[in-house]
């Protein structure tokens, strides 16, 4: 497809700025202003609207496919969420309003769904307080590191490590860096979990803190999670929750009764948000009553007379993360999500994710190689066959065959402690049609991959572009037209 | 259940046929790490879910007219960027890592890759950070990167929300943070110059600054660069309708708030921090960058590159943590500059400068109101000196229905007198008057 800036027409108009009602004075020194205008492209309104809307016929989504891109939620986004954040009472108003003297009382509404949400994220990971501004996950995890940090500061402590596990996501390790860390990785044991053993032996006094997922991106519930807990503490260390896979047990049991201190949620997986290809995303994170003081600024509370407030006077604070207040119309969603699902509409999300990732794991055992043999969570880690890798069919290839038969691949390579590795997450809004429809694919696939490798090693054949020659991308950057 | 396809009998089928109970599902949780009944209430219907948030939505004051800038500003949003923005298969889609089932995410973040370059005479910029601030955060840290040094020089004109950002997120590192104080409305170069050193990484500047005031700041690059030290530039995109380019200044790396193409204020984000560089520097900056490149058939096409910066491939090593962005912001920016066009955006900016210097000269013109600093080119905000607390006069002026600009005493205390205003294409003159007799009849 043609790139916008090909379609280009000098002179051509899209929307027309407002009429002037003031006299055009420019009053700003000529060495000042650009010497030609930036070269934006001139289309007229329908171009535009036909250009992006013949791009988005080029995307696979939840509304369109089946997404079961293990660790990343894809559920179903209700649209009622949409409606509500285009309020104009929510998207026209601005966040410095209640940083004016007065202004406070202008932004009410707005002030009680971010404490009305720290207050439903406190029950439903028992933690003692949230802050709302961390605008990823990733971002979450630096936040926390952060108050693990302010926290040993503030005790003494000389602290120079972080443990995470083998198996955990890249943004662990890299926040951690990030915060002033060094890094150790922490080796799973032959059940997929982290070793109680292993843990143990690098533990020592400069351990700041572990990073863990629970259940870990194999999907597996580690059952000692309460004595790894009770080990990391034991150095003064902290424990840190990513709560990328928060959906397996969302209702159903809270890290915080497991001994995290730290949690951070990924609102756009757990609690429904788009994933806007990439983002924004929202990465609240929540803390235990020791680790309250260290909260970013502001912190919205609420009054006894009842009215909502910010917070600022906090000595003891890692300070702003963020512009404001976080990603609010991202908050606000899973506001509306959580008000809709309720108490027992949560816990039938953990109990469905658990059972669709359940149904597709058995249903393929005899197929695909299981990273374990065991219950998952929200999801499940397969392999081709030997028989498959034989055949010269890779993890790689079954996605792109997938893609053929009309679903968005799982995540491939990933969790790296397993060869192969296909990461699948059907979560829990989609069918059991849906699923046995993936299921027969994936079969078919195996099958294929037997008799006629040559037409998977091709796949897929079905979408606008076949697979991209990424060495030559990073070989020859070519990153903008200009 | 909301949102939950499968039906009690399906759920019974699927159980029995892959042999196990409902129990079994949770017998991996130890027993006393189950929770038990959540203390919240029960799931409501969409129709009152809407009721409530549409109670809530009224509980905010949304009809004052807003002269509150400071880096957030209140731009005209064309009808037809919400229905792009809209589509569902660009908003449910998530990181394009199959690249042939996410050609359109792909596609558009390159061209939002491309429109960026073009409007800040860039050579290459990422595909998204979070906001304004952290972009700024993230350049700081690619300079560091760059030059190998550890010491950083940002002046006081710099919007102080980054300021106070950068200042959390280098607590735990070992970054020496030098500030230089603006007092004139442009930034001291001899100030600026005495910092300069061996040890620099970079000076961090912005234009327009916090104050509105525009500079040019090619002979700071030039000294910069001479001692092996980067610039790095915030930009308001608006302003580079009409003002000259970061790029054109010699400027090394450039970032900014995304707010103003065409996202709406909602109460602080999602936002679009966005951040552009020279080909030189590409392999150390940080977040997703996408590429072109040819399918197995020659077709052109376009994948995520450079990975092995990122996170999920470096871990410890990657250049940053960053991992969801804000793609579909970026996607925002994109459509909104593609339906201005090069004039459409040109007369944006040129309104918003008329418009400004017009509220300027109504509002100097009241008794006691005077402009604080010396320099007197602004692009769309200007400080003023009011005769009395600013803070005092904005709270008395939100009575009469205007936010009237932000109290700069909240950052810089000697300025307790002091307002920023700012004007954007969307006020009135008949606004901008009824703005200046509010003003007079509270002083």
């Amino acid at each position: 497809m043609k790139l916008i800036f090909d379609k280009s027409v000098p002179a051509r108009c899209g929307v027309r700025p407002t009429r002037s009602d003031v006299a055009s004075t420019i009053n700003i020194r000529r060495e000042f202003l650009r010497d030609t205008p930036a070269e934006i492209s001139e289309l007229s309104e329908l171009d535009v609207i036909r250009h992006f809307t013949q791009l988005s016929r080029r995307n696979f989504g939840v509304d369109t496919n089946f997404y079961p891109l293990g660790s990343c939620t894809m559920k179903y986004n209700p649209k009622v969420a949409e409606r509500i954040a285009s309020y104009p009472g929510f998207a026209h108003l601005h966040p410095l309003l209640p940083q004016l003297r007065g202004g406070g009382m202008l932004t009410q509404g707005a002030l009680a769904v971010i404490y009305e949400m720290d207050m439903l994220l406190r029950e439903i990971t028992g933690m003692a307080g949230f802050t709302m501004q961390p605008m990823a996950g990733a971002h979450g995890e630096l936040a926390g590191i952060m108050i693990m940090a302010a926290y040993h500061r503030d005790k003494g402590n000389k602290k120079t490590t972080v443990l995470v596990p083998d198996s955990a996501h890249g943004t662990n390790p890299a926040s951690a860096a990030i915060a002033g860390y060094k890094v150790v990785s922490v080796p799973s044991n032959n059940k997929g979990v982290m070793d109680v053993k292993a843990l143990k032996s690098a533990l020592n006094d400069e351990v700041a803190g572990l990073m863990l997922t629970c259940p870990n991106t194999l999907g597996l519930f580690n059952p000692h999670i309460k004595e790894i807990c009770d080990l990391v503490h034991s150095v003064d260390g902290l424990t840190y929750y990513d709560g990328a896979n928060l959906n397996a047990i969302v209702g159903k049991a809270r890290p915080g009764d497991f001994g995290f201190d730290i949690v951070h949620i990924n609102l756009h997986k757990t609690f429904a948000t788009p994933h806007g290809g990439g983002g924004p995303g929202a990465g609240p994170v929540g803390v235990t009553e020791k680790l309250l003081c260290y909260l970013p600024v502001s912190i919205v509370v609420k009054r006894d007379d009842g009215t909502y407030a910010l917070e600022y006077d906090r000595p003891k604070s890692i300070g702003y993360i963020a512009p404001f207040y976080g990603n609010f119309a991202v908050i606000l969603r899973a506001y509306v999500y959580i008000l809709m699902l309720g108490r027992e509409g949560l816990i039938r999300v953990a109990e469905n994710a658990v059972l669709n990732a359940n149904y597709i794991r058995v249903k393929l055992k005899d197929y695909f190689e299981q990273a374990v043999n065991a219950i998952c969570k929200h999801e499940c880690v397969l392999s081709p066959s030997k028989k498959m890798l034989e055949a010269g069919v890779h993890a790689i290839d079954v996605a792109k065959a997938l893609i053929d038969k009309g679903f968005h691949p799982p995540t491939v390579y990933f969790p790296t402690t397993v060869k192969e590795a296909m990461m699948i997450e059907p979560t829990e809004t989609e069918s059991k049609e849906t699923l046995d429809a993936f299921i027969e694919a994936m079969i078919d696939i195996a099958a294929l991959a037997e008799s006629e490798p040559e037409k998977i090693k091709a796949a897929p054949v079905t979408t606008p572009v076949c697979r991209p020659d990424e060495t030559a991308a990073a070989k020859n950057l070519d990153l903008a037209c200009l | 259940m909301p949102f939950i396809a499968n039906t009690d009998e399906q759920r019974k089928r699927m159980l029995a046929d892959i042999g196990l109970t409902r129990e079994q599902l949770f017998s991996d949780i130890p027993k006393e790490l189950l929770c038990g009944r959540l203390n919240m209430p029960d799931g409501l219907p969409e129709q009152e879910v809407r009721g409530i948030l549409a109670e809530l939505a009224g509980k905010n004051s949304i009809d004052l007219t807003l002269f509150l800038g400071g880096g957030f500003y209140d731009h005209f949003i064309p009808a037809a960027v919400y229905s792009i923005v809209s589509r569902s298969e660009f908003y449910t889609a998530y990181t394009p890592y199959q690249p042939e089932v996410s050609q359109g995410t792909l596609q558009a973040i390159y061209e939002y890759q491309s429109m960026i370059c073009r409007l800040t005479d860039m050579e290459a910029a990422n595909a998204s950070l979070y906001d304004g601030g952290t972009a700024m955060y993230e350049a700081m840290m690619m300079a560091l990167r760059v030059t190998g040094r550890n010491k950083v020089i940002i002046d006081t004109s710099v919007n102080p929300i980054y300021r106070v950002m950068i200042e959390s997120y280098t607590k735990n590192l070992k970054i020496e943070l030098v500030q230089t104080h603006c007092a004139t409305g442009l930034v001291d170069r001899e100030q600026i110059l005495s910092k300069l050193d061996d040890k620099t990484a970079a000076v961090i500047l912005q234009n327009p600054n916090f104050f509105g005031c525009i500079d040019d700041f090619g002979d700071i690059a030039e000294k910069a660069h001479s001692k092996g030290v980067l610039l790095a530039v915030s930009c308001y995109p608006i302003s580079l309708g009409i003002l000259k380019t970061p790029g054109a200044m010699g400027a090394d790396i450039v970032t900014g708030e995304g707010q103003s193409l065409g996202m709406p204020l909602s109460f602080g984000g999602p936002y679009l921090g966005f951040m552009a560089t020279r080909m030189k520097y590409v392999r150390k900056m940080p977040g997703r960058i996408v590429g072109q490149t040819l399918d197995r058939q020659g077709r052109r096409c376009f994948v995520m590159t450079l990975q092995a910066r990122e996170q999920h491939i470096r871990r410890d090593k990657a250049t940053s943590n960053i991992c969801s962005n804000e793609a579909l912001c970026a996607l925002t920016a994109l459509v909104y500059l593609s339906l201005l066009g090069k004039q459409g955006l040109r007369e944006t900016a040129q309104l918003c400068a008329d418009k400004a210097s017009y509220a300027y000269k109504r509002l100097t013109a009241i008794p006691g109101v005077k402009p604080h600093f010396r320099a007197k080119w602004f692009f769309n905000e200007f400080v003023l000196d009011l005769p009395c607390e600013a803070a005092d006069v904005i709270a008395k002026l939100i009575e009469k229905g205007f936010a009237a600009g932000f109290p700069l005493s909240r950052y810089y205390p000697d300025m307790k007198n002091c307002i920023l205003v700012c004007v954007t294409e969307k006020r009135t003159k008949q606004q901008i008057g009824m703005f200046a007799e509010a003003l007079e009849s509270v002083l």
